[in-house]
């Protein structure tokens, strides 16, 4: 396993999964479900150590809309890299509720889909799959840099209305 | 045509790297075959029975000669000397080896051609009236609408892994010669009272084991909503639409299982939310008319609306006579034809053609249409502006290549897919089927008695051969290791869509082209003039009369 955040490695992640059972740990960040979330929303709302929200595969944003500025992180799981439903709750988070904290995407995450999801808004990436560590600790996670429609990132217009060119 | 820029240039040819790169992971084991599947998907490299299958986009059936010359080279070097035209418009070529494509794709990027999202789960080539920008019964040309969406879809970082693939196709003209309404979304340009231009929207048509006709979802879109209208459509579909089996998995389903004004709700809801949030999905007037320029129309002269040439050569030349007769259309520009170049000769695979013949299209749409040819969704292709004058030169051309066979829209121009001769998926053979009924209603005078008849084969339920919109369909399905083959009755894909409905049970491989012949006599028997079409004595009579004849004979 290892973290990408912004493009370098991390070596430990600061972020911790709640609990099971038992309180959520009030003195440092920490990484709620939506269902826990919502169950213990006002609750939450007194802390001051960073809170995460993790979406698990077929979670939506619904009921969640109001309370987007309050996480510092949000994780999206992608059961299977096939499983595109992630990119769209995405571009949900950082086009219409304005998040703007970490985007992380975890699961199923390979090298090839990883331009698609920068191009997406995530900016981490937690990574099981080897190649695609080795691959991207040596910065070889390039996907193509022309595009054809806007997308959740800033990039260079190139002329025409629609075109983006990426770093790349 | 459109043309190609350096932008569009640097983004193929980086695909063209980036796929490379990935063949090679491939063959190197760094990626497997499952990882490496969905990615080859993505650029039309299926694996199939007996090789890998590269198919090549060829937007809405757009080709200039050099580019038909390009797929001929292909097609000798790397393949066994032919391709198959698909029913969206693209070319399959069966015998390819995976460590030639990345080269493939190379020379098809030197004629501004490749091969992203002719299959996967992603939105796939953009189909339309292959007589765009030339029948005369267009409202406005499909054609840079259609270069828009495949554009702003290529590679779209959101819409790159759906739930299913999925499918757009856009008419011009009130007789929809695409099929729109069996696409997951259906685009029909027309204008409202002020003459701007807009489209009526319909969402969910599809084929396959649940055919499906579309749902009207918009009466008019104006232009400059396209893309954000197809945005929230797709995004809707991609959060919301089935991941838990892929047989349910088309958008189609969704609207089914939702409800079509739920689901109308919804889509409008995200429609007007991204407009308020992502001004730059507005398509601009400019834009059009930018990506319109590519599309004008060629420098066409002042001529007669009849031509005499052509009168004379026709009455001189039976053969000719009946070319004329079936496989030209009504042209907007008075002296001009769309012709139509069959290739579903008599007895031979529908949609195939020789690299030899390819070569010789090529030639021809140089010399006599303005350097253009059209693939055809039912799989012919298609000169879409040729003097009248020069029909005859066209037609001796075309005959002396194999190509001359006067059979558009009759009942051997039939549509069908690979089946179990290539297909992975298919339970039957299709070809086969197609090639004996071809000959037994290969007789000029009886297409002819027979009159417009849509016959379409589909070797397996996903039914790429769209039996289920054929006047006559056939199912090929396998029971106790032997083919069967059901027919279907009285579906359409133009404007009048319908889902033809089994008659019966089904029939051994033996007796499926009688059983047609049964079906064929039985509409002329009952037809109330030979002005009657096939379609119409069906929906006039229903399918009793046809159950009868068919299985009292069994009796």
């Amino acid at each position: 396993m290892a973290l990408f955040v912004n493009g370098a490695l991390v070596g430990e992640d600061a972020w911790t999964p709640a609990p099971a059972d038992g309180p959520i740990p009030a003195d440092r960040p920490v990484i709620v479900g939506k269902a826990r979330f919502l169950a213990e929303r006002d609750s939450l709302a007194s802390r001051n150590a960073p809170l995460g929200l993790r979406l698990e595969a077929g979670e939506d944003l619904d009921g969640l809309e109001a309370d987007i500025g309050r996480f510092a992180l949000v994780v999206v799981r992608f059961p299977k890299y096939t499983d595109g439903r992630g990119y769209s709750l995405a571009r949900l988070l950082r086009e219409r509720h304005g998040f703007t904290g970490e985007l992380r995407a975890t699961g199923d995450v390979l090298r090839d889909q990883i331009p698609y999801m920068r191009r997406c808004g995530f900016d981490s990436f937690e990574i099981t799959h080897e190649p695609t560590v080795r691959a991207l600790a040596e910065g070889r996670v390039r996907g193509v840099s022309h595009h054809y429609q806007p997308s959740a990132v800033p990039e260079r217009t190139a002329g025409l209305r629609w075109r983006r060119v990426s770093a790349g | 045509m459109y043309r190609y820029d350096e932008f569009d240039r640097a983004f193929v040819n980086e695909r063209v790297a980036e796929f490379s790169d990935q063949v090679s992971r491939r063959l190197s084991g760094e990626l497997s075959e499952d990882q490496f599947k969905p990615l080859r998907l993505m650029n039309g490299v299926y694996l199939q029975l007996h090789a890998y299958m590269l198919r090549i986009a060829i937007p809405y059936g757009t080709l200039s000669s050099r580019q038909l010359r390009k797929l001929s080279f292909i097609a000798r070097t790397y393949d066994r000397g032919w391709g198959h035209f698909t029913t969206r418009q693209n070319l399959q070529f069966n015998w390819i080896s995976l460590k030639d494509v990345p080269e493939i794709l190379q020379h098809l990027a030197d004629v501004e051609m490749h091969a992203i999202q002719t299959s996967g789960n992603c939105i796939r080539n953009v189909t339309a009236d292959h007589f765009a920008g030339a029948a005369a019964d267009e409202v406005a040309d499909p054609r840079p609408y259609a270069e828009i969406l495949r554009q702003w879809s290529s590679l779209h970082p959101e819409f790159t892994f759906l739930p299913r693939k999925f499918k757009l196709a856009v008419t011009g003209a009130p007789n929809d010669r695409a099929a729109i309404q069996v696409h997951d979304i259906g685009l029909e340009l027309k204008r409202d009272a002020a003459g701007a231009t807009g489209f009526a929207v319909w969402v969910g048509g599809g084929q396959g084991r649940t055919p499906m006709i579309a749902k009207k979802v918009r009466d008019f879109l104006p232009e400059s909503e396209l893309l954000a209208y197809c945005t929230a459509i797709l995004r809707v579909y991609n959060l919301y639409g089935r991941r838990d089996n892929k047989f349910k998995a088309r958008i189609k389903i969704l609207v089914h299982e939702t409800g079509i004004e739920e689901l109308k709700r919804d889509i409008e809801a995200e429609y007007e939310a991204l407009r308020a949030e992502n001004l730059e999905l507005a398509v601009p007037a400019e834009e059009v008319e930018r990506i319109g320029r590519y599309f004008a129309p060629p420098a066409f002269e002042t001529r007669p609306a009849v031509s005499t040439v052509l009168e004379r050569a026709r009455l001189l030349d039976p053969d000719l006579a009946a070319f004329v007769e079936r496989n030209l259309t009504a042209h907007k520009q008075p002296g001009y034809a769309a012709l139509t170049i069959s290739l579903k000769g008599i007895g031979l695979p529908p949609g195939d053609a020789t690299a030899e013949q390819m070569e010789v299209v090529a030639d021809l749409a140089e010399r006599y249409s303005f350097d253009e040819a059209r693939v055809s969704h039912e799989q012919n292709l298609v000169l879409p502006h040729v003097r009248l004058d020069d029909v005859p030169a066209v037609f001796a051309a075309l005959k002396a290549a194999g190509l001359g066979t006067a059979n558009a829209g009759l009942v051997t121009d039939i549509i069908a897919c690979p089946g179990l001769d290539f297909c992975a998926l298919a339970n039957a053979r299709s070809i086969p089927v197609a090639q004996r009924l071809s000959e037994r209603f290969g007789s000029p005078a009886r297409q002819r008695e027979i009159g417009d008849l849509k016959l379409k084969i589909s070797g397996c339920i996903n039914a790429c051969g769209h039996h289920h919109v054929g006047h006559i369909g056939i199912l090929g399905v396998e029971r106790k290791g032997e083919e069967f083959y059901q027919i279907t009755l009285g579906g359409s894909a133009d404007q009048s869509c319908s889902i033809g409905e089994i008659v019966g049970k089904g029939f051994s491989s033996d007796e499926i082209v009688d059983a047609v012949e049964t079906v064929v006599d039985t509409y002329i028997r009952l037809r109330t003039s030979p002005q009657e079409t096939f379609i119409e004595a069906f929906r006039r009579l229903g399918e009793a009369p046809f159950r009868e004849a068919l299985y009292a004979e069994a009796v």
